[in-house]
């Protein structure tokens, strides 16, 4: 049985976990995703999602359901994986004090489950100002701390000065996560989900990848979509449309032969890079295959048994305007022999 | 109904007014008189009941925090290092050793008869077996197939044996996280520290939650402890107290022979705070003479020994990270100031001076938005509160209950690693708060420790660790003082304090009955002082009926 992955999404009160929890819900397209909230009165499902309630359950349009753990989050996972239908994905928002980390360790302990990012958002505006709280400022460090993806949230309410200094902040504090700007929760679903940013759900038929010309890096999510009013890269009208997604660069690679994959992974660590997922298969020089998976600037390796036909393929991705893809390229291009794809 | 007459050996009233009588007169379940015999006679036919002749009288025993799981562990085996009395009157001499604890796990074992059946334990503190840890190995000797769990003393942490990890597929390499410690052969060691990981294990072995919470057994044996204590109110502090377990709890401790007043609090946790203050009202108005609901509980920070209590500066002296908030400023914040606009009461769990810091800062904005005569918001356990908090409780209308017990238990890890001796000579800082005007109660926490309001009171009075060092010899305060704490103090932060508390015209008929005279036994006796059981409402219950 496959793993449900389950995405740990925490951040300080006000920060804007429920309008992204919202969000989410709006551009699940066809994906069955639960969300186990700490309590109903705190995540705030917008009316029109929720089409019945059943004690601890909300049944939610399009076959998501939003679950309340209370003071029970294990007796709460370890129902996931026996739910029917079985949930595509798993979002847990987390109480604004708690520790996202904590929350993921725990659970690795459901089998079942697969812990795929910590995902934490920071209000632009107040973050700083929390930080530096006499009673919850190290909370508030500990939760950027371990965070894969910081969304940084409310951008609009920022000078752009104050959110330059925002982000190199935020390099220090959050030294692991990729930062991805956002108004009103709306950020890409590719950014936050990794499969989608594979490309792997197409359930509903509307893959909506422009399949454009991938040697120049775009697919199709460019200032055009957004002054269209597009809402979400995968064209999901959400209820309302009110949500400008932000947007996102990706890069497919081939690579012509082996790699070494070792290096290659923590190449692609850096920060430079502006990379919030990477995803694929590489060979490695001793002839082995490997799965590469990353999210903020962790990447992983891990064996993969059926070795693929050629040298291997990358996607990675990142919030637009942090996406260096220079340099991703050339990142690339040190590793091995290949060059960027069509995407399909 | 017709007035009986209680003479008894001695009668402690805490009305100062009349502290000493020999009598005391009753009817319908309260007390119209205590005096001498010839004043009580006044009020006309009686007759004199003189079985308590030889006793001594308190006024009934309030323990201000405690649980009900303290009544639904005994269907487990004890296994602690002290002594500890069951609801049955028999005392479990304490376990010294983790191999006197799996001889005594074996020994139940062999008792079981359906194979199926779960062995579970539960009081081991590991604590005062120095650095030797219970692993699988020891709890394979109780049974290699059967599973067997053993719940640490703070319920915080279980040491299983393999049967039980392979019960929850956790037998096997690969798990990795902070509260499952792996041995030399990278597979679990059994212990398994902190909800989360016992939850998946403890589902399979019997070590069931919501059974733990209190159940109708529970009740039961939780108020056969507390006659056997002394205790006519307990409170239990607290519950999710769930819609469906209300009319449980109000039949059972509604029927003619339960001894016990219990005090149920409402946790705020798992709904919004507007939502949990409307419940507490509505719950108040469900209330019986010995079902008392409406009160909220609220819990700031986690503990002090499991370095997840938050504190300010300096921190823990071993130097481990600050602990956790429970619940958020803004949530404590919003719910303090509905309480006081609704009327309803608060308790806060803080044992990190942080977190009292926390609660009186949101009090005082709550206070300034919502002027409230008489709140009686009270800190419950406010374990390292230093002497300038005492005085904002006291500027701002707080109680306090202190955890007098934890220097008996914890006392030397508190000098030795989680605070330090300068901290742990302060810690529940029973005198300062007496000094400073604070309304005083002093607790068990049962199940966490033993529900005994007296051996609490001996606690406070001598602040002996169990290896005998004495911690903060100045925050000492006198028997009559102890005394006050576990009946009328305890009261006063339950806001009972007019129908309980003290023996005089008016209240509720509910003495402790003794057979030692407490204030006899001194500042050393006091924990020896034998219990012959209490009057609840004009009902007598012996302690060795059952």
């Amino acid at each position: 049985m496959r793993a449900i992955p389950v995405s740990v999404l925490g951040g300080y009160l006000g920060a804007g976990k429920t309008t992204l929890v919202n969000h989410v819900l709006r551009c699940a397209g066809g994906r069955r995703i639960a969300v186990l909230v700490n309590d109903f009165g705190d995540v705030g499902i917008d009316a029109d999602l929720i089409e019945s309630r059943d004690g601890d359950v909300i049944n939610l349009a399009g076959g998501c359901i939003c679950c309340s753990y209370g003071s029970d989050l294990m007796a709460a996972l370890m129902r996931l994986p026996q739910m029917e239908p079985t949930p595509d994905r798993v979002l847990i928002e987390t109480s604004g004090v708690a520790l996202p980390r904590s929350v993921a360790r725990t659970t690795t302990l459901v089998s079942g489950l697969a812990v795929d990012a910590v995902l934490v958002v920071a209000d632009a505006e107040t973050v700083r100002e929390q930080a530096a709280d006499r009673y919850v400022g190290d909370t508030v460090l500990a939760q950027l701390r371990e965070a894969d993806l910081v969304l940084l949230n409310k951008i609009d309410l920022c000078a752009d000065e104050d959110l330059a200094q925002l982000h190199r902040w935020l390099r220090e504090t959050a030294p692991r996560a990729a930062v991805i700007d956002s108004e009103r929760g709306a950020v890409a679903i590719e950014l936050l989900f990794a499969d989608d940013a594979t490309g792997r759900d197409e359930r509903d038929g509307r893959d909506e990848r422009d399949g454009r010309d991938g040697r120049d890096g775009r697919d199709g999510r460019d200032g055009r979509d957004e002054r269209d009013g597009r809402t979400g890269t995968r064209r999901i009208a959400p209820l309302g449309g009110h949500h400008a997604a932000a947007v996102f660069d990706s890069l497919g690679w081939r690579f012509a032969g082996p790699v070494d994959a070792r290096a290659l992974a923590m190449a692609l660590e850096s920060a430079e890079l502006g990379l919030a997922r990477v995803k694929g298969f590489v060979n490695d020089r001793d002839g082995r295959c490997w799965l590469l998976q990353g999210v903020g600037r962790r990447v992983e390796l891990s064996p993969w048994n059926a070795p693929p036909t050629d040298g291997g393929r990358l996607l990675c991705i990142g919030a637009r305007g942090r996406f260096d893809r220079g340099a991703v390229v050339a990142t690339l291009e040190r590793a091995g022999a290949g060059g960027p794809e069509r995407q399909a | 109904m017709s007035i009986t007459i209680y003479p008894a050996r001695r009668i402690l009233t805490m009305n100062p007014a009349r502290p000493e009588v020999t009598h005391v007169a009753v009817r319908d379940g309260r007390i119209v008189g205590a005096g001498a015999l010839d004043e009580l006679a006044g009020w006309g036919t009686h007759t004199v009941d003189d079985r308590f002749a030889d006793k001594v009288l308190m006024p009934g025993l309030v323990e201000g925090h405690s649980h009900l799981m303290e009544g639904a562990l005994w269907r487990f085996v004890y296994v602690g290092y002290h002594d500890r009395m069951d609801p049955d009157g028999r005392v479990w001499p304490g376990a010294k050793s983790i191999d006197a604890t799996v001889a005594r796990l074996a020994d139940e074992e062999k008792k079981l008869a359906d194979p199926a059946q779960p062995l579970i334990g539960w009081g081991f503190d590991p604590i005062y077996f120095g650095a030797q840890r219970c692993t699988r190995a020891h709890l394979d000797r109780v049974s290699a197939t059967r599973t067997v769990a053993v719940a640490h003393a703070s319920l915080h942490i279980l040491n299983v044996n393999s049967a039980s990890l392979k019960a929850a597929d956790w037998l096997r390499a690969g798990i990795e996280h902070p509260g499952i410690p792996l041995g030399a052969d990278g597979l679990p060691t059994g212990e398994l520290k902190g909800p989360e990981a016992m939850t998946p294990v403890g589902d399979r072995v019997g070590f069931d939650r919501s059974m733990l919470a209190g159940d109708e057994q529970a009740l039961r044996l939780f108020a056969r402890l507390c006659v056997r204590k002394g205790v006519t109110t307990a409170t239990d502090l607290a519950s999710p107290l769930p819609e469906q377990a209300l009319p449980m709890m109000r039949s059972v401790t509604s029927e003619p022979d339960y001894p016990t007043r219990i005090v149920s609090l409402l946790r705020l946790l798992g709904q919004p705070v507007p939502q949990s203050i409307e419940r507490a009202v509505g719950l108040r108005a469900m209330s019986t003479d010995r079902l008392r609901l409406g009160i909220i509980k609220i819990v700031a920070d986690g503990s002090i020994q499991g370095f997840s209590a938050r504190l300010r500066f300096p921190g823990y002296y071993n130097g481990a990270p600050n602990g956790l908030w429970y619940t958020a400023p803004e949530q404590m914040q919003l719910a303090y100031e509905l309480a006081l606009a609704n009327d309803v009461q608060i308790h806060t769990h803080t044992n990190g001076d942080e977190a009292t810091a926390l609660a009186l800062d949101c009090l005082e904005r709550a206070l300034r938005k919502h002027p409230s005569p008489d709140h009686r918001f009270t800190l419950q356990h406010c374990q390292l509160a230093d002497a300038a908090q005492f005085r904002r409780m006291k500027s701002l209308g707080m109680c306090v209950n202190l955890f007098a017990n934890h220097h008996f238990y914890w006392g030397d890890a508190h000098y030795a690693m989680t605070v330090g001796p300068e901290r742990a000579e302060r810690m529940n800082a029973c005198r300062t708060a007496l000094d400073s005007g604070v309304p005083l109660a002093i607790h068990s926490d049962a199940p966490v420790t033993p529900l005994g309001p007296l051996f609490t009171a001996w606690c406070a009075v001598n602040r002996l660790t169990s290896a005998g060092r004495q911690l903060g010899a100045h925050e000492r305060i006198s028997v009559h003082d102890a005394l006050r704490a576990i009946t009328l103090g305890a009261a006063y932060t339950l806001k009972l304090d007019g129908e309980i508390g003290s023996i005089e015209a008016g209240k509720r008929a509910d003495f402790a009955v003794l057979e030692d005279d407490p204030i006899a036994a001194g500042a050393d006796g006091l924990k020896d002082v034998r219990i012959w059981g209490v009057v609840q409402g004009g009902r007598v219950f012996a302690a060795g009926a059952h």
